[in-house]
């Protein structure tokens, strides 16, 4: 299942669209970080608004997502983690660590908008 | 197979996801909350997610089970792979062989309102999981 990648600006938008394998959450993280050097992003949102488990391997995939992203120079906003989803995150015992997470696409938006006036 | 018994195999990442689909639909129609079907999703995501990095392959089974007062899902993750050596180990937070983070099976029983595991080593792990509808 192909996550698609969208490009505003200087930000790149991945919406996961439902149920993501492992293999499309590696290649999504593939896919993403090569963007972000191709485009020379500084920002990037990734949806999971759509996404109704996010397990062990989800949440560990978003962290080295962020990790890499940011190796690069760019930041990482995760968006839209459903509040049942994230109980069961919760319980299991998994945080998102140093991860920003915002409420829903414009809060992510706007949180990168901010940062880069910041920094310019 | 038994009436109103789902069996998925497990062999690869994708069957994680259709375990867990099921899981939710099943759930769904036995009328328990968004909420807790999330939280059955996610434990079957887990289990089957340990027999893949684990044992390879082997088997999600979910049912309806009743008791006098109540009615719940059984989950019951089964394989025949090379089993766990030290249980209560393997119950600690962040205790882990395969590289993952660890978490998987003191976490799904946090998710669950009862777990029972039994493994030999050479022979395989059964986790047998239950929850509630509230």
């Amino acid at each position: 299942m192909e996550v698609p990648i969208l490009k505003q600006g200087e930000v790149l938008i991945a919406t996961f669209q439902a149920a993501l394998s492992d293999a499309d959450l590696e290649h999504l993280r593939r896919g993403l970080v090569q963007q972000v050097v191709k485009l020379r992003s500084r920002g990037v949102i990734v949806d999971v608004t759509a996404m109704d488990v996010m397990d062990s391997f989800a949440s560990r995939t978003l962290r080295e997502i962020a990790h890499m992203i940011r190796l690069r120079g760019a930041e990482t906003v995760i968006v839209g983690i459903q509040p049942e989803v994230a109980f069961a995150m919760v319980q299991l015992g998994l945080t998102l660590e140093d991860v920003v997470t915002a409420l829903d696409l414009e809060e992510g938006l706007a949180y990168l908008t901010q940062k880069f006036k910041n920094t310019d | 197979m038994r009436a109103g018994e789902i069996r998925v195999s497990i062999n690869s990442d994708q069957d994680i996801v259709t375990a867990r689909q099921r899981g939710r639909a099943l759930a769904t129609e036995l009328g328990f909350s968004t909420g807790d079907a999330t939280l059955i999703a996610t434990a079957i995501s887990e289990l089957a997610r340990n027999i893949v990095s684990y044992a390879r392959k082997g088997e999600i089974a979910l049912k309806m089970v009743n008791s006098s007062s109540r009615q719940g899902v059984l989950i019951i993750a089964s394989d025949s792979g090379p089993g766990i050596r030290d249980i209560r180990q393997a119950m600690r937070d962040g205790f882990s062989t395969s590289g993952s983070l660890g978490l998987g099976l003191p976490g799904v029983r946090r998710l669950m309102d009862e777990f029972e595991i039994t493994s030999e080593p050479g022979r395989g792990t059964m986790v047998t999981v239950k929850k509630w509808k509230q």
